[in-house]
């Protein structure tokens, strides 16, 4: 049992990210590492997970790695083929539990920042934009972000804040009229896994990855992380979670990367 | 009822519905007419330097591409585009010259495939200008709001960041609830254009698989373009009538354009074109690059049928349906 694996970042992450995923709960999914995390909890912890997909697909089980969440993979042997209206209006009314969401830069609130780097009238670098990340980060009740992590990505001030994490801290989020109960839930990165302190709301770190000290997660973040007195190591991926990522992703689009 | 916020965005496509609907009285006719027409003949009536477009699909899912590229090839100026999860047709618009505003739920990204070279260095030069920001829900319900023929809609997005400060929206506090609420104005594209499976004469179109946000936008848009798979007769439509997304009287242009969604996906026909997307990617990352590009692809092909010959003709679009299918019979077995 004590062999050695051989895994990448990437792998540890979407390993980590699939374990959150309960059976028997509704996910909505975005392009890439989230895609990859929602297909091993439905083949592994969570064959009951209701996947859903922005442009309309409801319930697949999905075959092979989509590569837009538009692509007709989001949708095979689905229980709906709908439309964004529906999907969205699910998310508003309640009915997802779970956001899976990338991003390219976050504060300590979990605020997200995918629009631009620089000023937004003459940006140093132009970002895709919102997409449905806005509307997930308001309204499913727990968001997971998955991204890199480094000084650059974890910021004090975003330039730009696209999707609602806690805002300014405790109260922010009803105060601008998002539902109550909401909010980033975990941040996943190649470093460790973070969740939210209850009293200040800001970021906390959960668990450290395999070899990776309290100190190195510290230097590459601008803001201060809170930790706790006892810090975990994170499972790292079994056989049979890499194995059935490679499966997945047999191209290695996203987890080569 | 109280403003409690405004964003700052530009308001693109917003029209007082009592001028709206007049407008519908007296251009969409309700006769049962044949439209079928050339893309070449739809793109030349229909789109004026200048208009508000907005495509059907999703990202690289049943987008119209033919008559992109018959924008490029007319030589369309000044058109201001729906960033509504734009990801390939917005690209080749803006690296052509044709786009040069865009109001951003998601653009300048190929989602999975990386980030898009020619329009990003197109905004970053300020040849391209994002005159406001919004989100893939926002976007589609202010479709939503222009095909109900209301001004805006509520909704519970947006609220608390810079999305919402560069978006066109209002928070108010709403009446009922006592909670602040974003509302999002109307929008209403000159025109809209649409890839779909099957189609009459008429316009009634029937798309297979996601809906996506069409179904809203072509009852938004002022003037609808589809291209489709194929042209069926009436009678197919009728046997059938729970399939159809957009009926006849919306539409004011109906094309065949067989595979007229090349490189993009057509789901249950054809794959997406890897080879021909990835040829773009790399080509696009120098002026040059993305000149020649068109050269090839557009002003040196006389129309799409010529077009699908270069990018590999029968051979490759065999390929590209085997790709579409195995996968089913890959998890069936």
């Amino acid at each position: 049992m004590a062999e050695k694996m051989d895994y990448t970042p990437t792998e540890l992450i979407v390993c980590v990210a699939a374990r959150l995923l309960e059976d028997g709960k509704s996910v909505f999914v975005g392009t890439g590492l989230p895609m990859i995390a929602a297909m091993l909890a439905q083949r592994t912890y969570a064959p009951n997970l209701l996947i859903i997909f922005e442009a309309g697909g409801i319930g697949p089980q999905v075959p092979a790695l989509p590569i837009s969440v538009g692509d007709s993979r989001t949708f095979h042997r689905a229980v709906a083929a709908s439309s964004m209206h529906d999907v969205m209006s699910f998310l508003q009314n309640g009915y997802i539990d779970y956001g899976f969401l990338g991003a390219a830069a976050i504060d300590s609130y979990g605020n997200i920042n995918t629009t631009v780097i620089g000023d937004w009238e003459r940006p140093t670098a132009r970002l895709p934009g919102s997409g449905g990340a806005n509307d997930i980060g308001s309204l499913c009740w727990r968001t997971i972000i998955i991204m890199r992590q480094d000084r650059r990505r974890f910021l004090n001030r975003l330039d730009f804040l696209t999707t609602p994490g806690y805002l300014t801290g405790p109260g922010a989020r009803e105060a601008a009229g998002l539902a109550a109960g909401t909010g980033p839930y975990r941040v996943i990165t190649q470093l460790g896994v973070y969740g939210f302190d209850e009293t200040t709301l800001r970021l906390r770190l959960i668990s450290r990855h395999p070899g990776v000290t309290v100190e190195e997660i510290q230097a590459n973040s601008e803001f201060e992380i809170l930790v706790p007195d006892e810090v975990p190591e994170s499972m790292p991926p079994t056989a049979e979670e890499l194995r059935l990522l490679r499966e997945i992703d047999s191209m290695g689009m996203v987890i080569k990367q | 009822m109280e403003i409690l916020c405004e964003g700052r965005g530009e308001l693109v496509g917003w029209r007082d519905p009592d001028e709206h609907r007049q407008w519908v009285r007296e251009n969409k006719s309700r006769e049962l007419k044949d439209k079928r027409m050339s893309v070449s003949e739809a793109v030349g009536r229909f789109i004026r330097d200048g208009d508000f477009i907005a495509v059907g699909g999703f990202g690289h899912v049943r987008v119209p591409m033919a008559l992109i590229y018959e924008i490029v090839r007319q030589g369309r100026r000044n058109l201001t585009m729906a960033g509504k999860t734009a990801v390939h047709d917005i690209d080749i618009l803006v690296a052509a010259g044709c786009v040069n505003r865009v109001e951003v739920a998601y653009s300048f990204g190929h989602e999975l495939r990386g980030l898009s070279p020619a329009s990003r260095r197109a905004v970053e030069s300020g040849r391209c200008r994002v005159v406001a920001e919004i989100s893939n829900a926002g976007y589609q319900w202010r479709f939503l709001a222009a095909a109900m023929g209301i001004p805006f809609i509520p909704s519970r997005n947006l609220l608390g960041t810079d999305t919402f400060e560069k978006s066109s929206a209002k928070i108010v506090r709403d009446p009922w609830s006592g909670k602040p609420v974003c509302l999002l104005p109307a929008c209403y594209p000159d025109v809209a254009l649409f890839h779909v499976h099957r189609c009459d004469k008429y316009g009634n179109a029937q798309i297979d698989g996601i809906l996506v946000e069409d179904f809203e936008l072509a009852r938004a848009a002022q003037r609808v373009i589809v291209t489709t798979e194929e042209i069926v007769d009436e009678e197919t439509i009728r046997r059938q009538p729970d399939r159809t997304a957009i009926p006849f009287f919306v539409v004011d242009a109906v094309c065949e354009v067989p595979y007229g969604a090349h490189p993009t996906q057509m789901p249950y026909l054809y794959y997406f074109d890897e080879e021909h997307i990835r040829e773009w990617l790399t080509v696009s990352r120098t002026e040059e690059g993305a000149r020649a590009y068109f050269e090839k692809y557009v002003f040196g092909v006389r129309d799409f049928e010529e077009y699908l010959e270069r990018v590999g003709g029968v051979r490759k679009l065999n390929e590209l349906r085997r790709i579409e299918n195995l996968r089913d019979r890959m998890q069936e077995g």
